[in-house]
């Protein structure tokens, strides 16, 4: 399936639909503080295994950084 | 268009500054110079010596509170536009409350918890204002790195990278880029340039 996350587009291959966990291990993305949107609809944390991605969707996955 | 046909629209505007320490204190000294009709800013802070290095207070506004002493020194460069003081310490209720009324709003905050906190409530209650966040300017790297970057309503500046660590403050010179980038993005939000 395709994607566009974070803007860009990527592509999984053999891979119809996956959830948020997978996309963030898949990706090796491993910071805590995240903004996850799929199709610009927030995702909070407790719903990362029930929301489901898929082909065509766009995705944010946004590390949250201090400093002002 | 000419800089007094700008002007008048933006005479008309509102914008929301949420945090009034290094990002938001310099974004609405930018803001104010442009002349924006009125400018809602929030924050529960006191000044100290340690702002400013890079936050837009005088040395004899030190104890005061911060959206007292900006609000009083926006107005001695542009007494034409609204400051409205919000001294309060923001949730995701007291945004719903305070920023409904925004052309856009201007995440100014420090901290990335604070950050996550109003990226996700202006997306629940106000999804088709735009929010203007910063992240990524700590330190004292190269300033070719700052961009902006945009999802849908949210505008994020900076460069993505560079958290506040005690080897990299947050100091003046890329904390301002970053409230100016913010405050551009604003303008041209509000000129319908995106």
């Amino acid at each position: 399936m395709k994607i566009l996350l974070n803007n860009k587009q990527e592509e999984f291959e053999g891979i119809d639909e996956m959830n948020i966990t997978q996309l963030l291990q898949l990706k090796n993305f491993t910071f805590k503080m995240l903004v996850v949107r799929i199709n610009n609809k927030g995702i909070p944390k407790e719903l990362y295994e029930k929301s489901t991605i898929k082909d065509g969707d766009e995705v944010l996955v946004l590390h949250l950084i201090s400093g002002g | 268009m000419k800089f007094e046909e700008i002007k008048n629209i933006l005479s008309t505007k509102t914008v929301g500054i949420a945090g009034a320490g290094g990002l938001g204190s310099n974004c609405a000294v930018s803001l104010t110079r442009i002349g924006i009709g009125k400018l809602i800013i929030a924050d529960f802070d006191v000044i100290t010596e340690s702002n400013l290095n890079r936050q837009y207070f005088f040395h004899d506004q030190i104890g005061l509170k911060k959206v007292n002493a900006l609000k009083e020194n926006l107005l001695r460069i542009n007494p034409h536009i609204e400051v409205v003081p919000i001294d309060e310490k923001l949730n995701s209720q007291s945004i719903a409350f305070n920023f409904g009324e925004c052309d856009v709003i201007v995440e100014a905050f420090d901290g990335a918890e604070m950050k996550k906190m109003i990226i996700e409530a202006v997306n629940d209650f106000f999804p088709e204002i735009p929010l203007v966040s910063a992240m990524g300017m700590a330190g004292y790297g190269d300033s070719n790195n700052m961009k902006v970057v945009k999802f849908d309503n949210l505008y994020v500046c900076g460069d993505m990278v560079n958290e506040v660590t005690e080897t990299m403050p947050p100091i003046a010179p890329r904390v301002c880029i970053a409230a100016n980038m913010q405050a551009n993005v604003v303008l041209r939000i509000l000129l319908n340039q995106y």
